[in-house]
């Protein structure tokens, strides 16, 4: 699936939804699915600053794809973390950067994105994009080694 | 007795619906909605003699002036502060911390002295503090707290020493509603010749503060937070000390006589307004404590305590809540953190429920450290809040506990 086929699926998934507490409640179970990250990468190296509840993210590169994991303190937030990883995760670099993220309007979380907003969904995204940026660079310096 | 009914109907924000429910304003630690009493005068103030103070030689601006000399009157009596050149305006809280530390930092504070604040203050009253201490190499002590929220009270008489130059204390604690002695603080400080900074933020609105009795030497609030305009303060200090402390600000309207080679400073309390001071917000604030006069603070502290009693009661009837501050004196803030749930989730369906709370560490993150959290739900009421309302904060919490399973 592209990047915006499971964009257009979420959007699907939460249009069934009109009542905000339905669609926490999907959130929620989002949440309670992301796969646990690993103790050790629940350090501060890992830890995205300026959200109320703790988030941890963990990239990895395999076969040129940029793979995330995540987890956070918060059910909420876990959620919105998982639509996230289950958008980009997996996707080379270069694509990740070049995504625009349409879902979480769509979906009503807009509001949670202004920067002030403490749940920091903003930096959450930020952080993904920033990952992207150096993990292509450095296939780029690989490339160009070659 | 107060007519909610009535005084709610005052409050034009308090009738709207957020997402489709009612809204359930439970966020007045942050700042109070306003009446149209405040409104009106703000509204008129700008409709009909807005002008710059103490300048022009014509019509407006003298009435204008009179407006803001008028509100300075007001709050000298609602705060019983002897003259009116003890109640400077300022922008707010902060702000009239800010002044303090720096003027009063510059005058009295030296290499090796000591400022006492406690552990339940908010960031307001503590990074002023440091940020002074970095800059004369002075040295800050804390206060400790008990678990109940309240201060040690033994352990702040053994913090005094020689070296100790003014205590800094809040008159009641933003993030758990405490209400510290400051009286029995001030009392010792001043056995000592230490003078004391209360900051009053949580504590104008929902009691009967009385400088001249309580002898503070400085007293700071914000408008904002007692129903008045935003950007309003006001530093209540005693004309010993503000006579002798520098200008914190320099700029027009604070000085006598200008040449380039000397300037000379206005008297009390111009010497502490410089520029151009926000006179709209003045008229506005005063206006706020014309209301709370009006209602009564005597039937507004009732009221709170009331509310605050049957919150308490109902909360303590959730399953794993556990609240933070359960201190005898207490204005109607409840703090507190549900058992295994996060403290942002909850805040984030109480909001989708039209229920507006505060969630995180409260601007307070040393109290949040002391009991070994990083944050609870704080719920903060005043008299316009109802037990009806309550009751939607407690279901709303029932339904947070049935999502999160």
């Amino acid at each position: 699936m592209t990047i915006d086929e499971i964009q257009k699926d979420i959007i699907e998934e939460f249009a069934l939804f009109d009542d905000w507490m339905e669609r926490y409640n999907l959130l929620i179970d989002i949440g309670k699915g992301l796969d646990p990250l690993d103790e050790k990468h629940k350090g501060n190296d890992y830890l995205i600053e300026g959200c109320q509840s703790k988030v941890w993210l963990y990239p990895e590169l395999a076969d040129n794809k940029l793979y995330f994991k995540a987890e956070s303190d918060a059910i909420i937030t876990k959620g919105i973390v998982a639509l996230l990883i289950r958008v980009v995760s997996g996707r080379t670099p270069e694509e990740i950067i070049n995504t625009d993220l349409y879902f979480i309007d769509e979906i009503g979380l807009k509001q949670n994105l202004s920067p002030t907003r403490a749940n920091g969904l903003l930096a959450m995204v930020k952080q993904m994009k920033l990952y992207a940026i150096a993990f292509n660079a450095k296939l780029k310096s690989a490339e160009d080694g070659n | 007795m107060l007519d909610i009914e009535k005084i709610r109907s005052q409050f034009p924000i308090l009738a709207m619906e957020v997402y489709g429910k009612p809204l359930v304003y439970f966020d007045n630690g942050a700042t109070t909605h306003k009446p149209v009493q405040v409104i009106n005068a703000v509204s008129d103030a700008y409709t009909n003699f807005n002008s710059n103070i103490h300048r022009g030689v014509h019509y407006l601006s003298d009435i204008s002036s009179e407006k803001y000399e008028g509100a300075r009157e007001a709050i000298r009596q609602f705060v019983n502060a002897g003259k009116r050149e003890e109640i400077i305006f300022t922008a707010g809280t902060t702000a009239s911390i800010n002044m303090v530390a720096f003027s009063f930092g510059e005058k009295y504070i030296g290499e090796g002295d000591e400022i006492i604040i406690s552990t339940i203050e908010h960031h307001a009253n503590i990074v002023p503090w440091q940020v002074l201490c970095e800059r004369k190499k002075a040295k800050l002590l804390v206060i400790p707290v008990f678990d109940d929220g309240s201060l040690d009270i033994e352990a702040y008489g053994k913090l005094i020493s020689d070296r100790t130059r003014i205590v800094a204390v809040s008159h009641v604690s933003n993030a758990l509603g405490t209400i510290n002695p400051v009286k029995e603080i001030i009392g010792i400080a001043h056995s000592n010749d230490i003078p004391v900074l209360v900051d009053g933020a949580q504590g104008i609105q929902h009691g009967d503060v009385d400088v001249n009795e309580m002898n503070c030497d400085f007293y700071v609030f914000s408008g904002h937070k007692v129903y008045g305009p935003t950007g309003t303060g006001v530093l209540y200090g005693k004309e010993k000390w503000l006579e002798e402390m520098p200008p914190y600000q320099t700029g027009g309207d604070m000085v006598d006589k200008v040449t380039f080679e000397k300037t000379t400073y206005s008297k009390l309390p111009f010497k502490f307004e410089a520029g151009t001071t926000n006179f709209v917000g003045a008229v506005g604030m005063a206006a706020a404590f014309n209301y709370i006069t009006g209602l009564g603070i005597d039937n507004i502290i009732q009221r709170e305590k009331e509310l605050l009693d049957y919150s308490t009661r109902r909360l303590e009837e959730i399953e794993g809540l556990k609240i933070y501050g359960t201190a005898k004196d207490k204005i109607p803030v409840i703090s507190f953190v549900l058992e295994d749930i996060h403290q942002y989730d909850v805040g984030m369906i109480l909001d989708k429920l039209g229920i507006a709370v505060r969630t995180g560490s409260h601007c307070a993150q040393p109290i949040m450290d002391r009991f070994g959290i990083d944050g609870t739900i704080r719920a903060s009421l005043c008299f316009y809040n109802t037990t009806g309302e309550v009751d939607a904060l407690i279901e709303g919490l029932l339904k947070v506990r049935e999502m999160m399973g």
